[in-house]
């Protein structure tokens, strides 16, 4: 912010207005490369995410014969989604519903405790970026020599190789990044297999080209420009945080102002302030998306600590102390500029209602998964006609009636209707008609849907009488019921 | 024109349009959303002549794929005939009594059926099989023609008092209108019918009597204790359940002027998988013996 403060308003002459362009070119940037604390936590994180993206899909569960082997499988035909020991129904689709509210919530907490470290570190944008610019350096060398290359314009068979090389490599990481997605959408090991044999669906060789084409191109060329430009979250984040929370911090406090590690030395002695910033660019030369840190907070910013990392090497070899970026609140670089003790404050209203909504929606979750039954009954009532009354003056009342049997073996199930003690209950189709219940069997892993006839042998006063239906599991006797209606011509 | 500078708070160039001393910054586009920007005009373009788009005065321009959305129903209805494919002709091979007993054919059937009932049925016996005065209710357990797997069949199959000579005939006759009962007796008989079905009839009627012209004229049909005969499609005079309605005026009307309600042929109309599909669907409404 000092810098910015600090720029007088200048005349521009008219023209360069009416000649300035409509739309920008981009910069092109080099990151450099960088050791340090936070660039060992960045590749350790690459390595572990992008481990569990590419060979998760080979991790087998076992859950018997009926089901398939794979720990996380997507099955689109069969309407599953497996998870290790979770198996979800379609109409079980709250729960993902609850992971995106749970995701929301833990990205505000982060957010008001330490910034953008889901930008920083764990974003795919910012991981597959970093992936493909290691690639880059790795073929076409460090920040300089790529910037010379670029500069002299030059055309060369080593130039060209290092090029085909390097677009290469990207493509092997995007088409492996596009496997490994249709992995999860059905049986890993059968999938390669089909894939190599080129027997796969041909569904799968779309999915694996536009998945290859996007990585490619986000993680190739446009890099900064989808945090910049396409991302929500930058602008969502700057409503997030506060002065306590932790960002990447340019401490300007310490900093400016800005001059040679001789002058400020020269300056130290006489007693004159001096900043410990040197302008060497360093912060800047290692920045993914080319930013400076030292104008501020931005969005620009996406956190990654490089910076950090970069600004530290130079202090240590300059002889000063580390930190001069660092992660560090607004509010402590107020207290320190005003000589008051710096305050670490974790715990505010904010982050307590955060902690506590993810706690809440967390328990609940688990609460709802953990008491889930593998049996359920629902019940549609005949629209037309809603009851019908019958020659020896009884009235009968039909249902669709949907067993549903989430175990992974076929069940006996009896069938009861509760709320009418004289009626009777008939399931087309099955041979022991007009009894007190049924007794039905549904295949495992699946659902039956019955018609079944609900007769009282009279007409009841009431035109529409409450009942229940029960279902319960013969061997373990547990049950699930659903409400409905019996419906009749009243007592008129 | 403002005086065009540079931005104090931000340093960025202004535009040099203000309003109300709120200058607009020069944050330009990047160079690649216009190219996205060149991109959507070629697609559009690429679109507009490989796919129809104009609208021309009696039709459109076609597109160089030949590309219909009504071809493309065709080819979804044939693609869903294929996936039945195999069902149907299960349930084709399946003998009639044993389609309830296989769990899959029947819930195939009862859904197919549904769509057929829907199309070819519901016009006169009401989507649910309901009917209205004059059309049976298909749900309820009184059958004129008889309500087992056959008999129905038999009656889509070939219909009721149509000019089919396969058809099932037999008619409620007019017994007022040609003189076989006197205007004083339809009353009485009218009133007995009314107390078969356990109910008492109005106004103060010779019940003794009505039994014997019961006997005498309707009993050949209905029976001598009124409880009808599906072969000739006489209902069931004692259940209380009346196609054409059971208030004493109505069966009055019915005994002077007969009835009969008229079922088209299915058989020529639709297959005979189908017609086996809608007999287990009436059926299964709640009404099959």
């Amino acid at each position: 912010m000092s810098t910015a403060e600090s720029a007088e308003p200048k005349a521009v002459s008219p023209a360069s207005v009416d000649d300035a362009p409509l739309y920008e070119a981009r910069k092109d940037i080099f990151p450099q490369a960088v050791r340090g604390r936070f660039r060992t936590i960045k590749w350790t994180i690459l390595i572990v995410t992008l481990g569990i993206y590419y060979f998760l899909p080979f991790v087998r569960w076992d859950r018997g014969v009926h089901a398939p082997d794979q720990a996380v499988l997507i099955d689109l035909p069969g309407r599953r989604f497996y998870f290790f020991f979770i198996e979800l129904w379609p109409q079980e689709l709250y729960y993902v519903t609850g992971l995106l509210v749970l995701a929301a919530l833990a990205l505000f907490l982060t957010n008001a405790v330490a910034g953008r470290m889901w930008c920083g570190y764990l974003c795919p944008q910012t991981v597959w970026t970093d992936l493909f610019y290691a690639v880059e350096r790795l073929v076409e060398g460090d920040r300089r020599e790529q910037m010379r290359k670029a500069a002299s314009g030059e055309w060369n068979l080593e130039r060209v190789a290092e090029k085909i090389l390097k677009h290469s490599l990207w493509l092997m990481i995007a088409w492996w990044t596009g496997g490994a997605w249709v992995l999860y959408f059905a049986d890993a090991p059968t999938l390669v297999y089909d894939l190599l044999t080129f027997n796969g669906p041909f569904v799968a060789y779309v999915w694996i080209g536009i998945l290859t084409v996007t990585t490619y191109s986000l993680a190739g060329f446009m890099r900064e420009q989808v945090c910049l430009y396409m991302c929500p979250w930058p602008r969502i984040q700057a409503a997030l945080t506060d002065e306590h929370a932790l960002n990447v911090t340019y401490r300007y406090d310490r900093g400016e102002p800005r001059m040679s590690a001789k002058k400020a030395d020269a300056a130290r002695a006489r007693a004159e302030p001096a900043g410990d910033c040197v302008d060497c660019f360093q912060c800047v030369n290692v920045c993914p998306t080319g930013v400076d840190i030292r104008d501020g907070s931005q969005l620009g910013c996406i956190q990654c600590g490089l910076c950090i990392d970069a600004c530290d090497n130079v202090m240590a070899k300059i002889g000063r102390p580390s930190g001069l970026i660092g992660y560090d609140t607004d509010e402590n670089v107020k207290r320190r500029i005003a000589r008051e003790e710096p305050v670490v404050r974790i715990i505010r209203p904010r982050t307590v209602l955060y902690a506590g909504l993810i706690v809440g929606v967390g328990a609940l979750m688990t609460a709802t998964l953990a008491t889930r039954t593998t049996l359920g009954v629902s019940a549609l009532h005949d629209r037309n006609p809603v009851f019908v009354k019958l020659a020896d003056g009884g009235v009968r009342n039909a249902y669709t009636v949907r067993l549903t049997n989430k175990a992974l073996e076929a069940r006996p199930f009896r069938l009861e209707v509760l709320g009418l003690p004289d009626a009777t209950l008939d399931v087309v189709g099955e041979p022991h008609r007009a009894e007190q219940s049924a007794v039905l069997e549904v295949e495992s892993d699946q659902t039956r849907e019955l018609r079944v006839l609900v007769t009282n042998p009279r007409a009841l006063d009431n035109p529409s009488t409450p009942v229940r239906f029960r279902l319960t599991d013969i061997t373990t006797g547990v049950t699930a019921q659903t409400g409905d209606f019996f419906k009749g011509p009243g007592s008129n | 024109m403002a005086v065009e500078k540079l931005d104090s708070v931000t340093g960025t160039a202004t535009t040099g349009h203000e309003w109300d001393g709120i200058r607009e910054l020069n944050t330009p586009l990047p160079r690649w959303w216009l190219w996205l920007f060149y991109m959507c005009i070629v697609w559009g373009i690429g679109y507009v002549i490989a796919y129809p788009a104009w609208p021309m005065v009696s039709s459109y321009t076609k597109g160089v794929l030949g590309y219909a959305s009504r071809d493309q129903i065709e080819v979804d209805l044939a693609a869903l005939r294929n996936q039945r494919s195999g069902l149907v002709s299960q349930i084709e091979a399946t003998p009639l009594a044993d389609i309830e007993k296989n769990p899959q054919l029947l819930t195939a059937t009862l859904q197919i059926g549904k769509q057929a009932f829907g199309t070819n049925c519901s016009p006169c016996h009401g989507t649910g099989g309901a009917g209205s005065v004059g059309f049976p209710n298909l749900n309820d357990d009184q059958w004129l023609w008889g309500g087992t797997l056959d008999q129905i069949q038999q009656t889509i199959t070939h219909g009721i008092r149509n000019e089919s000579p396969d058809s099932r005939q037999g008619n409620m006759l007019a017994f007022g209108k040609d003189g076989t009962l006197s205007k004083t007796d339809i009353p009485i008989v009218a009133a007995y019918v009314v107390s078969l079905s356990g109910r008492k009839p109005e106004g103060a009627h010779d019940l003794a009597k009505g039994k014997q012209i019961f006997a005498e004229n309707c009993a050949v049909c209905h029976g001598d204790d009124g409880k009808g005969n599906p072969e000739l499609g006489a209902p069931n005079l004692t259940s209380g359940l009346y196609l054409y309605g059971g208030d004493q005026k109505t069966i009055e009307e019915t005994i002077t002027n007969g009835r009969g309600g008229v079922m088209p042929v299915w058989t020529g109309r639709l297959d005979p998988t189908t017609i086996k599909i809608l007999t287990v669907y009436v059926h299964s409404l709640g009404g099959g013996k």
